[in-house]
Parts: structure tokens; C-alpha cells; sequence
């Protein structure tokens, strides 16, 4: 999939359509008075769209991985202070430097795949056109309402205005940006986006032991690895999904995109119907105990027991140790049955040290020593919901919900952490380890140091790089889904789809 | 639907009208007998009324549907409501079965028909109406179907001809298990199954009380209503967005617009409970940043508890912000001292986020920014409890919403002791309210304890009126109530004990 590193020349778009000038766009907060702003055509847009967004949408800001990326430090790679580089990669470069920025969206973004992924056919559609992008401009501005015909004039606005991210919103009913033109409101509406999951570490911060903030490191990790687990299985045995996207978030998180088309046409009720299938955990930080299920446990939590039970020994009772010290009194608000917590109660006060997974060994030598005053059922069920409460898949249900969400693009850069959004390969999501996902100034090193022979095929920048494998995974994706879009008009005609060229 | 004794239809329309009455004249414009009791409403009623009949049933259909309303308000279950609406459905809207054998069966369905289509007309206008008015119907057909005959329900249901796929013999050998661990069968229930998309029961795939496999929901006849109710819901919301897109037409006849106006205005005003003039409060200088603090031991527990989180947490997550922000603007609390309220509050983050992130966020609350309506409408309108009763529950890390539901129980005496409210037979009653769900109960009974002394006084001496007590609906209301209360003596200092602290 060559990309020729200069934009090519691109008669069919509508040059009041593009930012000229990004740069001079102040924005110090997205409502700047934008009227000094140089191109008219860009006005109305930042302006409308901050009127249009749903109040609720507005205060949805903190609770994704962005949180503080003002204070992210400006971490630098390693390479880059000893070996400068043809693309200009100093020591004072930051991920979403301009230049570094550029080279990125030219040598490296996969943008044929892309619109293959949103487009479901190779031909161009209005599955693509009328998709709404929003970009995250250098200087902060948010850019809703973006449509484009073809990947090439996606990546010509990229590589334009540079933007630290871009997020993926639905198709409308009409091309986003003839939204005004349009006599009456109600003919701009969304009609179809794949369904989305969010799951971010910020929502372990209660349990989450080894880490705060924005870091994470292998043990935490093993809570998105779980949510994967539980929630993937769950969308294509129950809901018969099958074009499941797993995608890192580039910091503490993961996302998911179910591609299915029968998934991309669901209205707000079925997306609420299915988030609140998938969603367990009630009440906040002063909602005392989390879990409350009937019993017999729905097929869904049987199973998701099953799944999680093991991590629990692991990655909870070893890794996390939740119940250290005086932290074991949560545990004792979570059994039900006094004459044990007592027992309890009376042999921690005196050995407060004892890791976790003795506690939760002692709760069944204490019953089993006659303290327990009630049914040996009611416990074990206290068990199971504890084990859920510390493995149980926590999303953020609010994205899910909502036809009209955005959600970042997969293969954008975080902007904080340097790294590549790259998708999660669920058949080995055990061996993922987010720290090893390359970051953009590693990836644009690897490009300049590829010393491969020369053959007559020429490759592609990014297949001279570690971010080689994860292109390959989406563009296998994406065929897979192609095919089966395929064979919902027509029959194949040929089975060879898989070979199809990006 | 209107008699046309005196008409104004325009000579085009009535051309056209005319002719369709010709080619339907059969079909549709004789007076429809109606076979079942319950009624999916898939066939606009044809024949004509009065335009007295018009705006009565109208206003009948509306008592019934805002009655309706305030039970899922108070959170009533629906036993509770059931037996609250039994007199009132009698009253406005009686619907009686065939088996009752009455004179006026046909009358009274033809009523139910004719004002459900009315309301509809009246409620297609915007979102909100739409979304508001398929809810309370969706409720009222419910509790129809629960209370209706079980021969006559079934020929209804019979009659709808749903198609529902049979489960076969081999799957209910190779799923008995789960399909009872889903539905939450008791044992030994005997139970037939059916199987159809789940996307027909999102209701019970959202409450997970169906067994999925591959997409097909495997549905327990008993959960017939449900999918019976959504199947309502569905078609109702559909017929709404087409209403809404004929009306502009029907807006030329000026007979009728001026009743469809009035009935969705007073359709509208249940819910705006909070008044501008809630934030006028006689004796209170204008709040400030810095008086918040001291305020806040006269507000309601959901705002006292995003206060505690706030200064606790230096931080408030998004729902939490957007209440607490909408709260300290029904105070009186001006735009400038709220943003320097939140950038205060917010101690761990720099100028330059708090300007980026949460600014204008503020500003659109106060209709500072924002599209025309927005700026015209002065922002958005502090929640009600009914609002926040029927948000989301707060998800781990978050604050917001009524305390009385969101706090288990002894977090929420503990709460209540941490503010001052010690008697025991009182937090009792309202374990005791929490537990029965009446949130809203619990928490008037917790004001009318505060503020004891102080209701008795204004009782006796006459000063308050009955209305001035009336039942806390909206915490704006809560405080401005409570903080009156206790500045009763406030500039006239005899009139009142000396005992009563003062603050600032
Ligand atoms: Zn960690």
C-alpha cells in the first residue's frame, strides 16, 4: 500500500471546505470569540457546532484518557537526542510537534485500510462520505462536522492542519457538511455508527493498588485484559456479532468497534439495551456493595465468573493485594454474616500484615470452624460477588449508549504518550503489553533506519516498521468484514476476497 | 376528525380530503366498532366530534397521563400505582372490558381513541413532548394489559399477530438450564418459550432476564407483556415522527391550534417546577464563591453531597458538575462567581485546562454561549427531583444524583448524622422510605425534622401559607425554603428566638 509522501493534487475538493491557515486560528478554549479568525469558512463551523453539542455531551470531557494532558510531560525517545534525523526530530520535539505530526500522517497512518474499514466496499460510498471525523486541532480547537469522499482527501486534511487526533462519529442521513444548506433540520440526522465500548483504568482507581493517575504498568493492565475477555465473548456468543475491533487507547484503556452491520443500525434503545446487559456494577463511591444479582446467576455472569475467576487469584489477590492493612475492613463490609466478620474481624486486628490472598483464604477456614451463623450458600454467593466486584468489566456505559458519539480513530497518537492506537489481536490478548506499543518517534526512527534490500517491489514506510504487524491485523479485519458486507448484497462471485489489494 | 359545521379548510385541501372520503368512504369513514378493550392505535379515528368532545377528552386523556407522571415520580411500583390510578381512570377514562357487558363500551373506547390522537397532535411538536408523551401512553398501556381480562388480552395479543418463532424440543432440552437462570424461573415452573431477534425485547435484554444465543433472545411466555409493550412503544414513536412531520398543515387550521397549544403548555409545566423566582430569596445578599460553603448547610442532601465530594475530591466528574452548576445558578449565584466558584474548587489543575476543559461548559449552563435558544432560554434549567431521580445511577468515581436512591442505606444515615439529623425513630422512617423506594419522601420528612420549630412558628402565626409548605419537589426549592426558615428573624429580630444561629 505505497503512499506517495506528497499530496497529490485534488481537483474534486471544495477548497472553502479546508482550513488554509490553521495556525492563526487562536483558541485558547474552544468558545474564543472566533471572529478574528482569517478564513469565514471555518467560523461558523467551530461556532455551530459548539451550539449544537448536547449540554450533557459537553460535560462528558474528563472521563476518557484525557484527563490532565497538559501536565503529561514531554517524555522523548530515546534516539532522539543522540541521532538526529532527516525529519527533524530534535531533542526538543514533543509527539505532536508539528513536523513529527506531518511525517506521521504521510509516511505512516494507514489510510487506504481506514477507508476500506468505514466504507465497506472498495468503491467510494456514502457510508464514507457522509461520516462525520472531528479533529483535534495543534492549538486545541475542536473541528466538528468533517466529511470526506475518499481517503486521499482524508489524508490531505491531515497532513493540513495537523491534528494532534481525530474521532469518528456516525453517518448521516446527508453529507455533514451540507448540514446547513438544508431547509429543514430534521433531514441531518445520524443513521448508523458502529457500536462502541469504552473501558479506561480511571474507573479502577478504587480498587487499582499498583498505580494512580495516568500510568499503568503490566498488573492494571490485567483489568482491560479481563474486561476485553468478558465483554468480546459476550458480543459474539449472546448478540452473534462477529467484526469485533479491539483497540488500545494509547494510555490506560482500551476500545472496542463492532462492525457488524445489523450492530452499526441499532438505534439508542438497543445500544442502551446492550450496554445494560454488559454493565454489572451499580451505585458510586458511597453505594456500598457493588454487586447485586439474583440468583441463579444470568448465563452471561456464569460464565463471565468462570473467565474471571482465575485472574481473581492472580491478578487481584497476588498482584493487587486490595485487603492489606486496615483496607480488609471493605472486605468485611462485603460478607454477610456477623458472627464471621467478627471471627475475622478479631484475627486480622491481630495480624494486620496478612497479604490478601490469605484473607480471603481465611473467610472459608473461619466459616468452616463453626464462626459462619448462616447458610454456607449465602456465603459462597458473597464470594462470587466479590470476585465480580474486583474483575467484573467496568465501561463507561454513556459511550456506548449514544448513536451520535464520538470516539477516537484507531491509529491516531496520543498525544501524552506518544503511542500509536493500534488494535488488540483478541485471540492473544494475554500476550498484549501496552508498554511495548511503539510511539510515533520510535516508528518515524525505525522508517529512517530500515536498511532492507532493495528489491523491485517498493514498500511502504510503514512496513519497514514494528507498526507493520498491527496494519496487517486491521487490514485482515477489514477484509473479513468487506467480505461479509459482500456477500449480504450478493453472492461472492469468488472466494480470493482475502487477497483483496488495500 | 372535527364536525365540519363550520369549516375553514382551504377549497384545495378540502378537494383532496373529498376525494379520498370517496375512495375510502367504506373503509374508514364510517364509525369504527371496537372489538378489543386495549388498543394499539395503528388506525386515526375517521368519523367526526365536536370540537367540545375535542378539547374535553383532551383534557381528560391529560389528567389521566399526568397523574400517571407524578407516580413514576414519586416512584411509586406498580401495585402502588395501580391503585392510585383506578379511581382516576374511572373517573376520566373508563375502559371496560367486553365481559362487563356495559352500555357504553363503545363510547368509552371511542374517547380513549379519539384523545389518545389528539394528544398526539398536540405532543408531536418537539423531542422532548414526543419522548415524554410515548413514555406516560407506553405506561398507561401497560397497566391496561396487566389488568385486562386474560381471555380478552389474549385475543388482543392474538390479533396483533406478532411473529414469534417456536422454541423446538431439542433446544429446550439442550438450554432448560439457562433459559431458567435467565428468566429467573422459579423451580418446577412449568414455562413455554419463544424465540424472536432480541431486538424486539430490549427491555428484557437490558435487565438480562432472557437467555441470548447468536442474537435470538429466548423469551418465557410469561414475558409476553414486555414484548408486548415494546412492540407499542415502537409503533408509537414511529407515528410520532410522522405526526410531526404533517403538522405544519394541520397548523393552519386556527381552530384547533390555539387547543393544541394550550394543552402542550399545560402538558409542559409539571416539570419546570423551578421558577426564576426561586432565586430571588427576600433577605439573602447575592451568593458569592466564597459564601457557598456556609450556604451549603442549607442545601439538600444531592447538592450537600457533591459539595462534600468537591472539596473533597477537588474534582467532580461531568453529571455531578453539570447539577451542581445548574443548582448554584437556581441560587442566584452569577455567572462570574460560579466560574471562580469551579476554578477554585478545582485546586489540582492549571488556569489553562480549567479554561480549555470545563469554561465554557459553565457558560452554556448560564446560556452564555451556545446556539440562539440557548442564549434566549438563559441556559438550561436547574434539574428537578424528578430529573435527577431518573438519571442514570452514578457509576464508580461519580457523585451525582438523589443520595436517598443512590447511597446504600447505611451510608446514607451516616450521611444524615454527619449533617445533623440524629433522631433515631427518624432515620428509621426513612430506612424504612428508602426501602419502599419513596426517595423523595425520605428526604421532605428529613426538611420537615430540620426545620421543626420553625414550620410551627410560620403555621401558627399564619404567615406562611398552605402553598408555601406544599411538597419539596425541586432543591432549589429546598433551599430557598429552608434558608428562609431559618432567618425567619432575620431584620426583625423580635419576632424570633434568639437562638437561631446566623451566618455570614
Ligand atoms: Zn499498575
Amino acid at each position: 500500500m505505497p503512499h506517495s509522501i506528497s499530496p497529490e493534487s485534488t481537483p474534486g475538493e471544495d477548497s472553502s471546505q479546508t482550513v488554509s491557515q490553521p495556525n492563526t486560528l487562536k483558541a485558547e478554549s474552544p468558545d474564543v470569540n472566533m471572529s478574528d479568525a482569517p478564513s469565514p469558512a471555518v467560523v461558523p463551523e467551530i461556532k455551530e457546532d459548539t451550539a449544537k453539542v448536547n449540554l450533557e455531551e459537553l460535560f462528558d470531557d474528563d472521563d476518557d484518557d484525557e484527563e490532565f494532558p497538559s501536565s503529561a510531560p514531554a517524555i522523548k525517545s530515546e534516539v532522539e537526542s543522540s541521532q538526529p534525523m532527516p525529519i527533524q526530530i530534535s531533542s526538543r520535539s514533543t509527539y505532536s510537534d508539528p513536523e513529527i505530526m506531518r511525517a506521521f500522517y504521510q509516511r505512516l497512518f494507514p489510510f487506504r485500510p481506514l477507508f476500506q474499514w468505514l466504507n465497506h466496499s472498495p468503491q467510494p460510498s456514502n457510508d464514507f462520505a457522509h461520516r462525520e471525523f472531528a479533529f483535534t486541532l495543534p492549538n486545541d480547537a475542536y473541528l466538528r462536522y468533517q466529511s470526506f469522499p475518499t481517503a486521499d482527501l482524508l489524508r490531505k486534511q491531515c497532513i493540513q492542519l495537523l491534528p494532534s487526533r481525530f474521532e469518528i462519529g456516525p453517518v448521516y442521513s446527508t453529507n455533514p457538511r451540507d448540514r446547513k444548506t438544508l431547509r429543514k433540520a430534521s433531514a441531518f440526522r445520524p443513521i448508523a455508527k458502529e457500536l462502541v465500548f469504552d473501558i479506561d483504568m480511571t474507573d479502577y482507581d478504587d480498587i487499582r493498588t499498583c498505580c494512580t493517575g495516568a500510568s499503568i504498568c503490566h498488573k492494571c493492565w490485567a483489568f482491560i485484559t479481563m474486561a476485553i475477555k468478558v465483554v468480546d465473548v459476550a458480543l459474539r456468543d449472546d448478540f452473534g456479532f462477529k467484526h469485533i475491533m479491539w483497540v488500545y487507547s494509547g494510555r490506560r484503556g482500551a476500545h472496542a468497534w463492532v462492525c457488524d452491520k445489523r450492530a452499526r443500525e441499532m438505534d439508542d434503545s438497543k445500544r442502551r439495551a446492550i450496554a445494560g446487559y454488559l454493565e454489572l456494577l451499580k451505585g458510586g463511591d458511597k453505594g456500598g456493595k457493588k454487586v447485586n444479582v439474583r440468583r441463579p446467576l444470568h448465563p452471561h455472569l456464569d460464565r463471565s465468573l468462570n473467565i474471571l475467576k482465575d485472574h481473581f487469584q492472580t491478578s487481584i489477590l497476588y498482584e493487587q493485594d486490595p485487603w492489606s492493612s486496615e483496607k480488609s475492613a471493605h472486605l468485611l463490609q462485603l460478607l454477610p454474616d456477623a458472627s464471621l466478620k467478627a471471627a475475622l474481624q478479631k484475627k486480622w486486628d491481630s495480624a494486620p500484615s496478612r497479604p490478601s490472598h490469605m484473607k480471603w483464604a481465611d473467610i472459608d477456614t473461619a466459616a468452616k470452624s463453626g464462626a459462619l451463623s448462616k447458610s454456607s450458600k449465602d456465603l459462597l454467593e458473597a464470594k462470587q460477588d466479590i470476585v465480580l466486584e474486583y474483575t467484573y468489566p467496568r465501561l463507561d456505559a454513556e459511550v456506548s449508549k449514544k448513536l451520535n458519539h464520538l470516539l477516537k480513530s484507531p491509529f491516531v497518537v496520543h498525544p501524552g504518550t506518544g503511542r500509536v492506537c493500534v488494535p488488540i489481536d483478541t485471540r492473544k490478548v494475554e500476550e498484549f503489553d501496552p508498554l511495548e506499543v511503539p510511539t510515533v518517534t520510535q516508528l518515524l526512527t525505525e522508517i529512517d533506519e530500515w536498511q532492507g534490500e532493495d528489491t523491485d517491489k517498493k514498500l511502504a514506510d510503514w512496513e519497514k516498521t514494528s507498526l507493520k504487524p498491527y496494519v496487517d491485523f486491521f487490514r485482515g479485519f477489514v477484509a473479513g468484514l468487506l467480505k461479509d458486507e459482500k456477500s449480504g448484497v450478493k453472492r461472492e462471485r469468488d472466494d480470493g476476497a482475502e487477497a483483496m489489494e488495500f | 376528525m372535527i364536525r365540519h359545521d363550520y369549516s375553514r379548510v382551504d377549497p384545495k385541501r378540502r378537494a383532496n380530503i373529498d376525494y379520498k372520503k370517496r375512495q375510502f368512504a367504506k373503509a374508514e369513514f364510517q364509525q369504527q366498532t371496537y372489538e378489543h378493550r386495549l388498543n394499539y392505535y395503528g388506525i386515526p379515528p375517521t368519523a367526526e366530534i365536536t370540537l367540545d368532545e375535542f378539547e374535553t377528552w383532551a383534557i381528560d386523556r391529560l389528567k389521566v397521563l399526568s397523574e400517571l407522571e407524578a407516580c413514576s415520580f414519586r416512584n411509586r411500583n406498580p401495585e402502588e400505582t395501580a391503585e392510585h390510578m383506578t379511581g382516576i381512570l374511572a373517573k376520566y377514562l373508563p375502559l371496560r372490558s367486553n365481559s362487563s357487558r356495559s352500555q357504553n363500551l363503545q363510547d368509552e373506547r371511542r374517547k380513549d381513541h379519539y384523545s389518545h390522537f389528539i394528544l398526539r397532535l398536540a405532543f408531536s411538536s418537539t423531542e422532548d413532548l414526543r419522548r415524554r408523551f410515548a413514555r406516560l401512553e407506553t405506561m398507561l398501556f401497560r397497566l391496561r394489559f396487566r389488568n385486562d381480562d386474560l381471555d380478552e388480552r389474549k385475543r388482543f395479543v392474538e390479533g396483533l399477530k406478532l411473529d414469534w418463532e417456536e422454541v423446538t424440543e431439542e433446544e429446550k432440552r439442550e438450554f432448560k438450564e439457562e433459559m431458567a437462570a435467565a428468566s429467573g424461573a422459579r423451580k418446577g415452573e412449568v414455562q413455554e418459550w419463544f424465540k424472536v431477534d432480541w431486538e424486539r425485547v430490549p427491555e428484557l435484554v437490558e435487565q438480562r432476564r432472557v437467555l441470548l444465543k447468536r442474537g435470538m433472545a429466548f423469551v418465557p411466555q410469561r414475558e409476553q407483556m414486555s414484548l408486548v409493550v415494546a412492540e407499542f412503544t415502537r409503533r408509537l414513536d414511529d407515528a410520532l415522527e410522522l405526526t410531526a412531520r404533517a403538522l405544519p398543515r394541520l397548523d393552519e387550521d386556527d381552530r384547533l391550534a390555539p387547543i393544541l397549544a394550550h394543552l402542550s403548555q399545560s402538558f409542559a409545566t409539571p416539570d419546570a417546577a423551578y421558577s426564576s423566582s426561586d432565586a430571588n430569596i427576600d433577605g439573602l445578599s447575592a451568593p458569592t464563591a466564597a459564601s457557598i460553603d456556609t450556604l451549603s448547610q442549607h442545601f439538600p442532601l444531592c447538592m450537600q453531597n457533591l459539595h462534600q465530594a468537591l472539596r473533597r475530591d477537588s474534582h467532580l466528574k461531568h453529571y455531578g458538575r453539570l447539577q451542581y452548576s445548574l443548582f448554584l445558578k437556581g441560587i442566584g449565584l452569577s455567572l462570574e462567581e460560579c466560574l471562580l466558584f469551579w476554578r477554585r474548587s478545582f485546586k489540582l489543575i492549571t488556569d489553562e485546562k480549567f479554561t480549555k476543559e470545563y469554561k465554557y461548559n459553565i457558560r452554556h449552563v448560564y446560556g452564555d454561549v451556545g446556539g440562539d435558544a440557548n442564549r434566549r432560554g438563559r441556559g438550561y434549567t436547574p434539574y428537578s427531583c424528578q430529573k435527577i431521580l431518573t438519571e442514570p445511577l452514578p457509576g464508580p468515581g461519580q457523585s451525582h444524583g438523589c443520595p436517598y436512591r443512590t447511597f446504600a442505606p447505611d451510608n446514607l444515615l451516616a450521611m444524615l448524622q454527619n449533617t445533623g439529623v440524629n433522631d433515631r425513630d427518624l432515620l428509621k422512617t426513612v430506612r424504612e422510605d428508602v426501602g419502599k423506594q419513596r426517595y423523595h419522601v425520605a428526604c421532605n420528612r428529613v426538611f420537615d425534622w430540620a426545620h421543626k420549630k420553625e414550620i410551627k412558628k410560620v403555621k401558627d402565626d399564619g404567615s406562611w401559607s398552605a402553598a408555601d409548605l406544599d411538597t419539596i419537589v425541586h432543591p432549589n426549592t429546598y433551599f430557598k425554603r429552608g434558608w428562609l426558615l431559618k432567618h425567619l428573624g432575620d431584620g426583625n429580630a423580635g419576632l424570633v428566638g434568639g437562638g437561631d444561629k446566623m451566618e455570614e
